[in-house]
């Protein structure tokens, strides 16, 4: 048998997830509403556009219990939820492609079982599973690393069709080039033979993780990766060689605090529209670099001191590099990563982190213990920046006016671990 | 011999919750399984053919920690994901 005979084979026989015609023909149309005092605000600014409102823009949610799909238009007032997908399974991650949106791929696992990747062709209304998931080459040897999850994906450069990126607990680089159907380990950071140095700071709480997999669009060899707990580091081969890039990051938890990694990133972003800079959400605060610098700056210490730098998730505009949006957690103790004094809010930033804004415009002015994981905050590219993040209480909150005022359009959804957005 | 399958992996077997098993040890049987129905036997062992966690393996009333377990043909082998939720 060949080995494309062979693939097809195993893919055509492997469990498939669908939402039948008929399925969807007996779902209640679920039209959310926003909350009517901000709709009226928001009213006449995004209908004015007419370019927006050919635009379809979909919400890929992650939860401890499923994903979702929220669809809306480019005005993004009205959403409709799909039916639950891969229903009970702990999602990690949800990504479309965005060079192909018929393409997406779910990291996925349940209480009992391994973990593993399913993948879409036709936009999410069907899933197979990968034939060949993430997994380290078999070894004998006891300590022998297992994949425990898929913890994030990433869609390859533009360049190079049908390559993914999978980032995974314990920390392991795995990629494929059939669209998610076949992954291979990245022998150039798995193997590498600083790894076990690398890493060997163990993991937090829920693991370690390598969460973070950042691809230069000027160049496809040219990326960086973030591990909780590790460090960021960087390729200029993709993927074969790696050197640690954590220079300025602060790690007041090591025996040495200016280690050359051992650091704890929590989310690092890479700008679209200049990828000289890049954004870290850290343990140790919020970071920013400029390359070829190789020193970042705590830009956070700008941030009100009452509420700290500290949180997982950062987004940046797609057009305007220093722009930025984070969602300050209590840091302190025990590190209890939920808003401040219960009164959640968003910062943001026009200039790279030199002043900050608050934004908590529609946002419950207390009592409102929120906590959003590193992969729960996401923004579109309409012409009116949308920017979402989701509560691991299962609520949506979102914007159209980049952070000025939010409202939230979807509730009662269990605990959300990743929102992505595909949009065309 | 029979190999009874938990829920969370009957999706592999079509909604089977027993199937048909073929082996003289339970990584002979877990093997054809896997031949079977692709990718079932990923979920409940590693890469390295470690039994993950919360998985549990019995023959008959027996609880069997060990692949190279022998296994008859008149026995039964259970896979049991272990009790908890949340």
């Amino acid at each position: 048998m060949t080995k494309k005979s062979k693939k097809k084979l195993s893919e055509k026989s492997k469990p498939a997830v669908e939402v039948s015609k008929k399925q969807k023909a007996k779902m209640p149309k679920a039209k959310l509403k926003a909350e009517d005092k901000l709709k009226a605000k928001g009213k006449g600014k995004s209908e004015s556009k007419s370019d927006t409102k050919g635009s379809v823009v979909k919400l890929l949610v992650g939860t401890r219990k499923g994903a979702w799909i929220l669809k809306s238009d480019g005005r993004r007032k009205d959403w409709s939820y799909s039916k639950p997908i891969l229903f009970g399974c702990d999602i990690n991650h949800f990504v479309a492609n965005p060079y192909n949106q018929k393409i997406m791929i779910i990291a996925a696992k349940t209480g009992h079982l391994g973990p593993t990747v399913y993948r879409s062709s036709d936009g999410g209304k069907t899933f197979t599973e990968a034939s060949k998931p993430p997994a380290f080459p078999k070894s004998d040897d006891p300590k022998a690393k297992a994949v425990e999850r898929v913890f994030c994906i990433t869609p390859g450069h533009e360049t190079e069709p049908g390559v993914w990126y999978a980032g995974t607990s314990p920390a392991g680089l795995f990629r494929s080039e059939d669209n998610g159907d076949t992954w291979a380990p990245v022998s150039g950071f798995n193997d590498n033979p600083m790894n076990a140095k690398w890493t060997e700071f163990g993991a937090t709480p829920d693991g370690q993780f390598l969460h973070s997999v950042s691809i230069d669009p000027r160049d496809e060899n040219h990326m960086y990766l973030g591990i909780s707990i590790g460090g960021v580091f960087e390729t200029t081969d993709q993927g074969g060689t790696w050197h640690p890039l954590n220079k300025g990051v602060e790690a007041d938890f090591l025996p040495d605090a200016t280690a050359e990694y051992g650091h704890d990133p929590h989310c690092i972003i890479i700008s679209p529209k200049n990828p000289d800079r890049l954004y870290q959400q850290n343990h140790c605060g919020f970071y920013t670099i400029e390359r070829p610098g190789d020193r970042w700056e705590r830009v956070g210490l700008k941030m009100p001191k009452q509420i700290g730098d500290i949180g997982f998730p950062v987004i940046t505009h797609p057009d305007d590099d220093k722009k930025a949006w984070v969602f300050p957690m209590d840091g302190t103790s025990v590190w209890p990563r939920t808003s401040p004094e219960g009164k959640p809010a968003v910062y943001g930033t026009k200039n790279a982190g030199k002043s900050w804004t608050r934004l908590d415009k529609g946002m419950p002015k207390d009592s409102a213990w929120w906590t959003v994981y590193r992969q729960g905050m996401t923004n579109d590219t309409q012409p009116e920046l949308g920017i979402y993040f989701g509560t691991s209480s299962g609520e949506i909150w979102g914007t159209r006016n980049e952070g000025d005022s939010w409202n939230c359009f979807a509730r009662h959804l269990p605990k959300i671990q990743s929102l992505s957005v595909c949009e065309r | 011999m029979k190999v009874n399958i938990p829920s969370p992996i009957r999706s592999y077997t079509g909604n089977k919750a027993a199937v048909e098993g073929k082996g003289s040890t339970l990584k002979d049987v877990l093997g054809n399984l896997d031949t079977t129905y692709p990718g079932i036997v990923f979920r409940i062992l590693d890469e390295h053919d470690r039994i993950r966690q919360h998985i549990k393996f019995y023959v008959n009333n027996d609880s069997a920690t060990e692949l190279s377990t022998p296994i008859k043909e008149t026995d039964t082998f259970h896979i049991i994901c272990a009790l908890s939720g949340g």
